[in-house]
């Protein structure tokens, strides 16, 4: 198989076939950390960190792993690479650790690393894998940045609250007051919002995609019968 | 063998290896991080007794002051170990770090640390796990409002024990709009942690402290 350019790469990842957006993969942690952008971008960075490390491992290890074991491979090594980021995240981020309490095993389970390592990493060289892994972790922690600075501002009137936790005690002060006495909006802080609000996210990319595209996609050709349930948004290929 | 049993071992053998390759990795990293953990842990841990009892309060460091309850106590509602901290000043105790947990707040138990002086009256009370509705019974946090502090200085008998509870109820205390159950809750279990410290309050108060615990 003959391995795509960077660039192409780097589309797919952040865009054609973004892993929140298009591929609708590992909701259960964009949903549930996505209150605020601090949360967002702590899970956002470790998903990244794991998925690089374990496409990395996964295409260093794809010519000693023999097809019938590969998927309890790929799961060793994928657990390894979420225990070794829980324990430095520990080490130096403890309080956001705290905050992001299961969510950060949870990573282990995340579906998109797994598919990343079935579909990619293991067809291709380490450094293919490396990159790809990390437009895939970069698509996804942008997806996280979107939802999470939407939902707090709605739910909080501010944006960049508690910031410290990630960048150390110097960002205690980017926290931005855009409305003042504002009531907290609900909906946008509760599981509900994060659902609402990817929605739009994903109306928002197909409708962008469409005008690119210069023609109303609904128009587009009807769906092929043999697509894949697994693509549920975006364009079939 | 025939060529099935041996892909089978072959196959074992390399997932084998797979394991304790990773094994090696993930045990190497704790290795490595271990003492920043618990280091981390400890930070946490002061920090958070900290926003209890001001800092010119005591002069001892607070997570070596420690009375063990091996089995908890009814009042505290915690049935598991538990550890109580003592805050003193020049060798005298002059308050006490109790854990304590409410069962029945609106979505689950909530975790609280009271602080309560020598005298009997509350130094501070900290909620340090729950979780209530956020933008309604969250106002438990201190990072979302100032409601836990109207309990500073108040001890069993101002008010009296009986109206340790909401407004709603005949209580002393403010509900929150649209949720009386999550302050009902905390305003209870930190009544009955006053009054453990009540019945308590030679063993806890003459406590050498790092001991062994006041036996009930």
């Amino acid at each position: 198989m003959s391995t795509p350019g960077y660039r192409e790469l780097a589309v797919n990842g952040l865009w054609k076939n973004n892993p929140a957006l298009v591929q609708l993969l590992g909701l259960c942690p964009l949903l549930a950390v996505s209150g605020s952008v601090v949360t967002a971008l702590g899970l956002g960075m470790a998903t990244c960190f794991v998925l690089m490390a374990s496409n990395t491992a996964v295409s260093m290890l794809r010519t000693v792993t023999a097809e019938a074991i590969r998927l309890p491979t790929f799961a060793v090594i994928i657990a390894a690479a979420v225990t070794c980021t829980e324990l430095l995240m520990q080490a130096y981020r403890y309080p956001l650790y705290e905050i992001l309490g299961i969510f950060v095993p949870l990573i282990a389970a995340n579906s998109v690393i797994l598919s990343r390592a079935e579909a990619f990493a293991r067809r291709h060289a380490v450094l293919p894998a490396l990159y790809e892994g990390l437009m895939m972790g970069l698509g996804f922690t942008a997806v996280l940045l979107v939802l999470g600075a939407l939902r707090e501002l709605l739910g909080t009137g501010a944006l960049f609250a508690d910031m410290d936790l990630l960048f150390g005690a110097a960002a205690a002060q980017w926290k931005v007051v855009l409305f003042d006495e504002y009531p907290p909006f609900l909906l946008a802080i509760l599981p509900p919002g994060a659902f609402i609000f990817t929605g739009f996210i994903i109306a928002l990319k197909n409708l962008i995609d469409q005008r690119l595209a210069g023609r109303p996609r609904a128009r587009a050709e009807p769906l092929a019968r043999e697509s894949k349930r697994v693509r549920v948004t975006g364009a079939m290929r | 063998m025939n060529e099935l049993s041996r892909a089978v071992s072959r196959n074992s053998l390399l997932l084998a290896g797979f394991a304790v390759l990773t094994a090696a990795l993930v045990a190497g990293t704790f290795l490595a991080t271990e003492a920043r953990i618990s280091q981390q842990r400890r930070a946490a841990q002061e920090q958070a007794l900290r926003q209890i009892l001001p800092r010119a309060g005591y002069d001892n460091i607070l997570l070596d002051e420690r009375i063990t309850l091996p089995r908890g106590d009814p009042l505290l509602g915690i049935s598991e170990s538990t550890d109580l901290y003592l805050a003193r000043r020049r060798g005298i105790a002059q308050a006490v770090l109790v854990p304590a947990l409410a069962a029945d707040g609106y979505g689950g138990a909530i975790e609280l640390i009271v602080g309560v002086n020598r005298d009997g009256r509350i130094a501070g009370v900290r909620v340090v796990a729950h979780r209530e509705t956020p933008g309604l019974g969250d106002a438990i946090d201190p990072d979302k409002s100032d409601w836990l502090k109207a309990l500073r200085g108040r001890s069993l008998g101002n008010p009296a024990k009986a109206r340790w509870t909401v407004r709603k109820d005949g209580g002393a205390f403010d509900q929150f709009t649209g949720a009386s159950v999550t302050p009902r809750a905390v305003l209870k279990a930190t009544a009955r942690v006053l009054e453990y410290v009540g019945e308590n309050h030679e063993r806890i108060f003459a406590s050498a402290g790092q001991g062994e615990a006041p036996e009930p």
